[in-house]
């Protein structure tokens, strides 16, 4: 299995063995054991949408890894302001080096990317569609919280996702990624914004077991991982809705009287009020920590598409 | 009292060289007539004809013509089950159902306003999605929505 010379477009390309080689190249990344590039090599950093631990984030791994960063975060100083279509700035950006990260706002841009340049494209985030180095970063957390995920003569670890289930993009790539290993998913959402009928025909027809609930009161004891994304009021047609509903998607330090001990919260930061700070206080809360790992895990990504490791 | 005399007529009438495309969905004629392009061709159309296996069916008969593989490709996106006759000297010389390809190129457009390929000159790529019951969904290659068969827009 080799990655050099691989873009990093979309969850979906990605087999179980890629995604185990890329969290143990990470565990090596964060032990500090992975080299230094010995040739100079450039990141170009393309953000045509504002991002600050993304962008930052990969800037410190290129870094770690002894390379060098250029690049913009902001489209409005680039020539797209003058109409230059993505793919004739890509075909100009590809010669000056070795790997492009990429994050636009119109879904299928860093494929299309790909596909203009002969250096590997990574994606951060193109529209509502992928993020797959943020869905490799959870995958880590979840490993790293539970070093028997992954194993499979292991009890498959029971994990729920908490919160706006339809257009949660992070959701969507996790728990596709999730398909390859031995688990159990559990969706705790307002009806209406349920996790997608396609993304639950792709899961059932994968073999894993799934539930549907409103309430995460139901469910929370028995849960390894709770991840939790935010419940955005603009998604409300009907705001009172939205009001009535919010308060059962909100994780509370009181709920984690019952739970596993081993019950580990993660949620891709930003929080706006859908975990309490008197969570933060407890050993189940580890979304800080994750928001750590998105360097190791992208310095992961860069040393195997750049054929360091 | 004298016998009124009974005719045979073909609703769509035959043709000497050609292509048949039978078994249509009722209203799919005209979407076939118009993604083939044949201006310059002599075509009939049959539409809410009435069929066995099928209630009610559309039919699109090209005179002097073979269909190319990417055209062929169209009609199974547009009609899974149509049948294809190619009609030498009035007689049917090969007759079969259409397949679906894996991967249709730069026939459809995606209809989701926030893909790239609405945004820039891009050939479009939709991997088919086929199903047991024999309905087809389509997945675009660029935004990866996956989409039915009804809701697509044929180029």
């Amino acid at each position: 299995m080799t990655f050099a010379g691989s873009d990093v477009i979309s969850i979906a390309d990605f087999s179980r063995e890629q995604i185990l080689r890329i969290l143990a190249v990470a565990e090596q990344a964060e032990r500090g054991r992975l080299p230094v590039f010995t040739s100079r090599k450039i990141m170009a950093v393309l953000f045509f949408e504002p991002s600050t631990r993304t962008r930052l984030s990969f800037e410190s791994a290129m870094q770690r890894l002894g390379g060098t960063v250029i690049g913009f975060a902001d489209a409005a100083s680039t020539s797209t302001k003058k109409g230059e279509s993505l793919f004739d700035t890509i075909r100009m950006v590809e010669n000056y080096a070795d790997v492009l990260v990429i994050r636009h706002p119109l879904e299928g841009s860093a494929r299309l990317a790909a596909e203009a340049a002969s250096p590997p494209v990574i994606n951060c985030g193109d529209g509502a569609n992928q993020h797959p180095t943020q869905t490799f970063l959870d995958l880590f957390a979840i490993r790293k919280t539970h070093p028997r995920f992954g194993a499979a003569d292991q009890p498959p670890l029971r994990i729920g996702f908490l919160g706006d289930l339809k257009y949660g993009r992070t959701v969507h790539s996790l728990s596709i990624a999730l398909s390859h290993f031995p688990c159990e998913l559990v969706f705790i959402s307002p009806p209406s914004l349920a996790l997608p009928r396609h993304l639950k025909e792709i899961l059932t027809a994968r073999g894993v077991a799934c539930v549907e609930a409103e309430r995460v009161e139901q469910h929370i004891d028995s849960l390894d991982i709770l991840y939790a994304v935010r419940l955005q009021k603009e998604r409300f047609a009907d705001q009172l809705e939205y009001e009535r509903v919010r308060g059962a998607y909100v994780v509370q330090a009181g709920m984690l009287a019952r739970v596993k001990p081993n019950l580990r919260i993660l949620h891709p930061l930003p929080r706006v009020g859908e975990i309490t700070t008197d969570v933060d206080r407890t050993p189940h809360a580890y979304y800080f920590e994750q928001a750590g790992l998105g360097v190791p895990v992208r310095q992961a990504i860069l040393a195997l598409v750049l054929g360091l490791v | 009292m004298a016998k009124k005399k009974q005719h045979t007529v073909l609703k769509v009438p035959a043709i000497e060289h050609g292509t048949v495309i039978d078994h249509l969905p009722p209203r799919a004629a005209l979407t076939v007539v118009r993604i083939l392009a044949v201006l310059e061709d002599l075509v009939t159309i049959g539409v809410n004809l009435s069929s066995h296996v099928m209630g009610r069916k559309d039919v699109v008969k090209i005179a002097n013509r073979k269909l190319s593989p990417d055209e062929v490709a169209k009609i199974a996106i547009i009609a899974p089950r149509a049948t294809l006759n190619i009609i030498e000297s009035y007689v049917v010389v090969k007759k079969y159902t259409v397949t679906p390809p894996d991967v249709v190129e730069g026939i459809v457009r995606c209809v989701n306003p926030s893909c790239i390929t609405n945004h820039e000159t891009v050939r479009t790529r939709f991997s088919v999605l086929k199903a047991e019951d024999g309905s087809l969904r389509l997945r675009c290659a660029y935004c990866e929505r996956a989409y039915d068969r009804q809701e697509i827009e044929i180029v």
